[in-house]
């Protein structure tokens, strides 16, 4: 019987964290703040009022009250079930973060790779959804997309060999790639983003962050003024609104890895500022940049930040 | 319809413009605005660019036998519930074109109008009031 009671306790455990907090309810309220937070500082930008606070709530219960439409000959399972990809792939990332920085030691072996993957699944059903519903000019936005993503991902892994490397420096010679002993090297001596091959790391993320996002300068893959929001061209109503709700959760999530592998983890308060100070950050590169071309996109991630992540590494094997 | 979602439908109308052969006129009222000088954003009103999106379409200009099946293809598309606002005097009652031999009629006789907001063109405070209208009678 007792097996029986901590079979339960552990599934409604489970079920919590998945759906309540870190996972889906927590940072999807966050994220929507979040992208708030980000309206109101490009209104501010531009000299405007901005939208009040309750704005992207508003959005949201607007869109699940909207109708969805399937487009005729798209193909309608993959169609529907594209969304819900990115918003699991993002529970599941948002529960894995916060457990590996309020208990380090709990981390499991190569969950690095894990979370690697799982930013990946976003951009990925924005392609399978995209290409589904059978619209030229998403079907050029998912190009665009897939394009953009074997831009960014070469320099985003080869700045995250750079915390792998500071890691196994630290804890002498012992090599790994479980987040939590990448959090607690930092705990023991101090953030790797205090050292030169860690500010060129954190640099090469936030460009990745910021083409995750699809924010300008890299946001080909649903440029208004060109293909009509491309990859998001036929989806209303609650699709949309799951894509919303993805890109919301993003937007937490992105700076909180950044934070974790590069600027000691979100064990004390400070992690707050540091977060604010990420998002609007890459806030303000959105507003302040002009769309790059799709091809130009992808030479500046292989060619320019490609041989600046080659310079990290090679840093931070020197112990710089 | 829902409590919850007719506030989100009030508070964040996403709107098309269609421009169905207009004269420019109005369309550059209505990019007017959208700029940081109205600043619409303060009320949601956010411009999008695909019908899918749309929570009220913005249509300027005569209608024409070769405009009409495009305009009423796009407002097939649109996902419902789906504001027509007519901006300008050609929308709400064909204006000086109203003896022309390709003029099929204003946009009422084919589509299910939500607000008029006549003028050649419109100022943008007419255009802000006549969407509060609109949205007021939902």
């Amino acid at each position: 019987m007792s097996g029986f009671w901590q079979g339960a306790w552990t599934g409604w455990r489970l079920a919590f964290s998945l759906l309540v907090f870190p996972g889906f309810l927590f940072s999807v309220v966050i994220g929507f703040v979040l992208s708030w937070v980000d309206r109101v500082v490009t209104a501010r930008v531009q000299y405007r009022k901005g939208p009040p606070f309750v704005q992207p709530f508003a959005d949201l219960f607007k869109l699940l009250l909207k109708q969805t439409i399937v487009p005729e000959g798209a193909s309608r399972l993959v169609f529907l079930l594209a969304p819900m990809l990115g918003m699991i792939s993002m529970t599941i990332t948002a529960v894995l973060l916060f457990n590996v920085n309020l208990n380090p030691q709990g981390s499991f072996v190569g969950d690095l790779i894990v979370l690697v993957y799982l930013f990946a699944l976003p951009p990925l059903g924005l392609i399978i959804g995209a290409s589904a519903s059978r619209n030229p000019l998403s079907a050029v936005g998912a190009s665009r997309e897939m394009t953009l993503y074997f831009g960014y991902e070469l320099p985003f892994l080869l700045a995250l060999v750079v915390p792998i490397i500071k890691t196994a420096q630290v804890s002498g010679g012992i090599w790994t790639i479980r987040l939590g002993h990448i959090v607690m090297a930092q705990q023991q001596a101090g953030p790797f983003l205090y050292s030169v091959s860690g500010v060129i790391a954190a640099v090469l993320v936030l460009l990745a962050v910021q083409a995750k996002l699809g924010l300008v300068p890299f946001d080909q893959a649903e440029a208004e003024q060109e293909i009509m929001t491309g990859v998001y061209a036929e989806y209303s109503g609650v699709a949309l609104a799951m894509f919303k709700i993805t890109r919301a959760m993003m937007l937490f999530l992105l700076p909180l890895f950044l934070i974790t592998v590069l600027w000691g983890g979100f064990g004390d308060w400070w992690a707050i500022l540091k977060f604010l100070a990420i998002v609007v950050l890459v806030i303000l590169i959105r507003n302040t940049n002009p769309r790059l071309r799709i091809d130009h996109a992808l030479r500046f991630f292989w060619l320019l930040l490609g041989g600046f992540g080659i310079l990290a590494v090679i840093l931070a094997y020197a112990r710089l | 319809m829902s409590k919850l979602g007719l506030w989100g439908l009030k508070k964040s109308p996403w709107v098309y413009h269609l421009a169905a052969a207009p004269c420019n006129n109005c369309d550059i009222e209505i990019l007017e605005l959208l700029t940081p000088r109205y600043d619409v954003e303060r009320f949601g009103v956010v411009l999008v660019g695909s019908p899918r999106h749309a929570d009220a379409l913005l249509v300027t200009g005569v209608i024409n036998r070769k405009s009409l099946p495009r305009v009423l293809e796009v407002y097939e598309q649109a996902a419902k519930p789906c504001l027509v606002i007519c901006i300008g005097s050609c929308t709400c009652n064909t204006h000086i074109f109203r003896n022309s031999y390709n003029v099929v009629g204003p946009y009422d006789k084919h589509l299910p109008v939500h607000a008029y907001i006549p003028g050649c063109p419109p100022k943008p405070e007419a255009m802000i009031l006549g969407v509060v209208k609109a949205l007021s009678k939902l």
